[in-house]
């Protein structure tokens, strides 16, 4: 490199910030005032959608974007990364989130989606997270230019058991490539439907090329001190803070919870007397139709 | 000798990898129990709001201190290097002070301009390889603590970017994310300078 030549949007400056952002917790906003909640009670970063997945759910209809409005509000009103949700395949509405200045594009399935193609996110500077359920698709994600992998679990219902699922199958199936020859790679990826390269990156690492966070169903601390068990580098949380009784109580009860992933008395501890957590919807109750980690794949 | 590395949020993996691989016992740090064992410390990359909050509910800010002013080494890299410091250039958090410096938070930009550059250190034969995520720079800065390298910004303008007082050392870019071991090693010699 040349003496004072600055390289911006590279991978290793786009995975680099999901690396800072480890072992904390992103939470969903649809306003200042909840971001300003979410910050002052230790998030991460936040996310900016127009409303939260149960609305979404109980609301119907056709998900965007947020009003670029909305999430320059959130922006000048926080001091930590900004995250902002586009729909699966839209890249005008993911362009549009660059101009704003977000910091990481969420291209999720808890909006509807407009492509069977995801969007080719190494035509940006801005880094991508997107959803996955087992290795396969976190690796096509990774092959599209994802900086940031998450779970799918399934949004909106306040059930980890999803997320649990998708998270257990991934470290599963990583575990089953570290034991291949280097002979059994391309059937491997075949397998996976997923980019030989990665696949072979993977069985030698043993690990995702990227960091992996859980999302979807996450309601309680115990919830995400879990998720952090199970192997997860941190915590998106949904509709699990702002649709509780106490927001403010909640959110800073599962950001020490990830931290103290390891140390049951400090999650029993900040778990006492948090009032109702979200109602939630038992998966059990959902029809296939209605489940937003089958969009995309 | 153990160098612990303070594990309330942000790489702090990545900053123990660089540790083992120099063959140095790295431990992770949560509770003022842990720090009192340890000889020297890294404060991680990571969101220093996020940081900040829990060191004070955990009640680690003035242990952290009072080693400090016992002369503990400490190599603090971006919000760790905010930690740090005195002041920010822009709102309130919570900081520890031990090193006599303003600092403003993502001073490049937002994450649309963090970057990866060559840099010249004092001190080093060869330039260090460095990546600056939402990173924030020197603003001002005591006349006790030493510019080891700096970088110019768009206006021309140059800025501190790696630093050192008595035994602190503070980065604004992350030597964790690209492996290079000689901030870390800096670390340690100041561990046996002792």
């Amino acid at each position: 490199m040349a003496a004072n030549e600055q390289l911006t949007g590279t991978e290793q400056v786009k995975r680099g910030l999901a690396e800072m952002l480890k072992g904390g917790v992103i939470m969903d906003v649809v306003n200042a005032e909840q971001a300003v909640i979410a910050e002052a009670a230790g998030a991460c970063a936040v996310m900016s959608l127009e409303r939260v997945p149960a609305d979404i759910r109980a609301h119907g209809g056709v998900a965007r974007m947020a009003d670029p409005a909305r999430t320059e509000e959130i922006i000048a009103a926080v001091s930590i990364p900004v995250m902002a949700k586009s729909r699966i395949g839209h890249f005008v509405e993911a362009q549009v989130l660059q101009s704003l200045g977000v910091d990481y594009i969420d291209e999720s399935e808890v909006l509807t989606p407009v492509d069977t193609n995801h969007i080719d996110k190494h035509a940006f500077t801005v880094p991508f997270v997107c959803g996955a359920k087992d290795l396969g698709e976190a690796l096509r994600r990774i092959g599209e230019g994802a900086a940031m992998i998450r779970t799918k679990g399934e949004p909106g219902t306040g059930d980890v058991v999803e997320a649990v699922r998708h998270m257990r199958k991934m470290n599963t199936q990583i575990g089953w490539l570290t034991t291949l020859d280097p002979n059994e790679m391309m059937n491997a990826a075949k397998e996976l439907r997923a980019p030989i390269s990665l696949v072979q990156e993977v069985a030698l690492s043993g690990r995702l090329p990227v960091v992996n966070f859980a999302a979807g169903g996450i309601a309680t601390p115990s919830d995400a001190a879990l998720m952090m068990q199970l192997g997860c580098d941190g915590i998106f949380v949904g509709s699990g803070v702002f649709k509780s009784d106490e927001p403010d109580v909640r959110a800073r009860a599962i950001v020490e919870a990830t931290t103290f992933y390891r140390d049951p008395e400090k999650i029993g501890k900040v778990s006492r007397n948090l009032g109702e957590a979200m109602v939630g919807i038992n998966i059990d109750e959902l029809q296939s139709i209605e489940m937003m980690q089958n969009r995309g794949s | 000798m153990i160098v612990g590395v303070l594990a309330l949020q942000g790489d702090f993996r990545e900053h123990i990898a660089i540790l083992s691989k120099m063959g140095v016992d790295a431990e992770e740090i949560r509770t003022p129990e842990e720090l009192a064992a340890v000889d020297a410390l890294v404060i991680p990359g990571g969101e220093s709001t996020t940081i900040g909050r829990l060191a004070e509910v955990y009640g680690l800010i003035g242990p952290i201190q009072s080693r400090c002013e016992a002369g503990m080494p400490v190599l603090g890299t971006c919000a760790g290097m905010i930690f740090l410091a005195s002041s920010t250039a822009d709102g309130d958090q919570a900081q520890l002070g031990v090193l006599d410096a303003c600092v403003r938070r993502n001073a490049f930009g937002r994450q649309f301009d963090s970057f990866e550059a060559d840099l010249e250190v004092v001190g080093l034969d060869e330039p260090m390889h460095a990546v600056f995520i939402r990173a924030p720079w020197m603003e001002k800065i005591g006349a006790d603590v030493e510019v080891l390298a700096s970088v110019i910004d768009t206006e021309g303008e140059s800025h501190p970017v790696l630093v050192r007082e008595g035994r602190i050392l503070a980065t604004s870019f992350h030597p964790e994310l690209t492996g290079d071991e000689r901030l870390h090693r800096m670390l340690v010699d100041l561990v046996d300078d002792i």
